[in-house]
């Protein structure tokens, strides 16, 4: 079903950077899923964690169970989007800094989950994962899910959202459900993240309970910051660049991430909506 | 469809105490279904606070209200817009980045009734259904006279357009009941003037409204009946006529003394 032949250059190419290639894609999914709630204004960190159950769910799955690769990546979104509604309950009448530091206290409290729990391989992670998330695979399912999101953007569901991001209590007496937009997006945003974890997880081979705490979880946050959250297309921007960069900015050696640092910096400072800043207008049919 | 006369919105002893202050004090009036009702009172009386908890916004801390006699006290706001309760704000709170259409098309949500997914998929119904949503939002926009305006950022109407524009999105949502706090706020005699004609016409169509208003011309003369509040309690009801010579009315705008000597002053004339 996935097995696309490449031109061959581009076989080339992947073999020598395929990592790079497939985090660019994997990162655009990431930002994607950011983007699902910072449209709404919440400030949900929660990202990073749900990544994390999506690729551990995948890992076990294929691993332990040898469950064909679909079924695995269904499973990878449905159990963290299950989290987050289990989560987004209690959690969603936090606003601003304190819904970041509740969801930021998920991460760390899988971390350990992870590090203490033989079966889910504790400090060592889970390795020898099959590379099944092929180049056509991760970025294929990339292109469904920003399709999905400019089509819905673009709808009722996309003046929803931006009714909510401006006052919300002007949203909720013109009758738009906040309290369910928030729930839906959370969860949404969770089973992409679960998602974007499972990629990861088949083309790294190895995960580790490190990978899904706070950094990866500002690193998404990022994503979403660069590009801006006008369009979904800006954090796919943002995503793309801050993953290319390292790479690109080899020759700066150690002042690389100096370089990303100082990116953002001026970004939020000159660029306060992001790169694509821009008012994306709606039509009808 | 209720007759007229027949008690639209039943407010039964509401009360919201907030740290230290009695904001509205068991305040009990009901509004008449198809009529103009409107609640005066100085400033800091307890009538946005009033507003808000008839729209869900705030829950009262006693008390209870019926919206055509069924119970609404305890239901989410985005559920009594649906039941047919409509309101603006009293400092404008459009949706400023959004066009003047899509503010409109926004307060119509509650009655899109096409699933997200059908609607995020386009299939026939939901652009059928986005369609007809265009459409009635420009209708509404002729009806408030800002229709030239359709695709403008909202936020760059003049002031008294920005309130039309609100009252618009209001009517999206096709209210029995809609709510206006100090719609004339800020606007000139020909806005004012303009916005009585609006609201005169809007009743015509058999919406009830219930307004807080300064403005005292503008209220007598459109008003079929007036609640007062000071300081959280229901001070006088009635009709503007009664309302304006009341001596408790005057009292509360202008203070025990001058109102003693106008009540002197009127009955030696």
């Amino acid at each position: 079903m996935f097995d696309i032949t490449l031109p061959l250059w581009l076989d080339d190419f992947l073999w020598a950077y395929g990592s790079v290639v497939y985090g660019l894609g994997v990162n655009a999914i990431l930002g994607l899923s950011m983007y699902v709630v910072l449209a709404l204004g919440q400030l949900s960190l929660g990202q990073a964690a749900f990544m994390g159950i999506g690729a551990y769910t995948s890992a076990l799955l294929t691993l332990k169970l040898g469950v064909p690769f679909p079924l695995v990546l269904i499973a990878a979104m449905i159990l963290p989007a299950l989290a987050a509604f289990v989560i987004g309950i209690p959690t969603l009448r936090l606003t601003g800094v304190y819904l970041a530091i509740a969801t930021i206290g998920l991460a760390e409290v899988l971390r350990v989950v992870y590090l203490n729990t033989d079966a889910v391989g504790g400090a060592m992670g889970l390795s020898g994962i099959p590379e099944k998330a092929s180049f056509p695979v991760i970025f294929g399912l990339l292109l469904v899910v920003l399709v999905g999101l400019l089509l819905a953007l673009r709808s009722k569901v996309g003046r929803a959202f931006e009714a909510i991001r401006e006052d919300e209590d002007a949203a909720r007496v013109v009758g738009i459900n906040v309290w369910g937009y928030k729930l839906g997006a959370i969860v949404v945003s969770a089973a992409l993240a679960g998602l974007a974890g499972a990629l990861n997880a088949h083309y790294s081979s190895f995960i580790g309970p490190n990978e899904y705490g706070f950094e990866t979880a500002v690193s998404i946050l990022s994503f979403a910051v660069l590009g801006g959250v006008s369009t979904p297309l800006g954090p796919v921007l943002g995503a793309f660049v801050l993953t290319a960069l390292p790479e690109v900015l080899r020759p700066l050696h150690d002042f690389r991430l100096v370089f990303n640092g100082l990116i953002i910096v001026l970004v939020v400072i000159f660029l306060p909506k992001g790169m694509l800043g821009f008012h994306v207008r709606r039509r009808a049919s | 469809m209720n007759s007229i006369g027949e008690p639209l919105l039943k407010i039964d002893g509401l009360t919201r105490r907030f740290t230290g202050l009695l904001a509205v004090d068991s305040v009990s009036f009901e509004i008449a279904s198809g009529s103009v009702h409107a609640v005066i009172g100085p400033n800091g009386a307890g009538k946005t606070t009033l507003f808000n908890m008839i729209s869900g916004l705030l829950p009262p801390t006693e008390g209870r209200l019926f919206l055509g006699g069924a119970e609404i006290t305890r239901l989410r706001p985005n559920i009594r817009a649906a039941l047919g309760i409509g309101r603006t704000f009293q400092n404008i709170r459009i949706f400023g980045d959004m066009t003047v259409l899509e503010n409109v098309m926004t307060g119509m949500q509650p009655r899109l009734g096409v699933s997200i997914v059908a609607t995020i998929l386009r299939t026939r119904r939901g652009r059928e259904e986005e369609r007809a949503a265009q459409a009635k939002g420009r209708e509404l926009l002729r009806l408030v006279g800002i229709e030239d305006f359709a695709d403008r950022i909202a936020s760059t109407l003049s002031y008294g357009d920005q309130r039309r524009l609100e009252i618009a999105r209001a009517l999206g949502g096709d209210p029995k009941l809609l709510l206006l706090d100090e719609p004339a706020a800020g606007m000139n005699p020909t806005e004012t003037a303009a916005l009585g004609t609006l609201l005169q016409q809007l009743r015509g169509t058999g919406l009830t409204i219930l307004l807080v208003e300064h403005d005292m011309g503008f209220v007598m003369g459109l008003c079929d009946r007036i609640t007062v509040l000071n300081f959280g309690r229901k001070i006088a009801e009635g009709p503007p006529t009664a309302i304006r010579s009341d001596p408790k009315v005057i009292e509360a705008y202008l203070g025990k003394r001058v109102a003693e000597r106008l009540m002197a002053e009127r009955a030696s004339a």
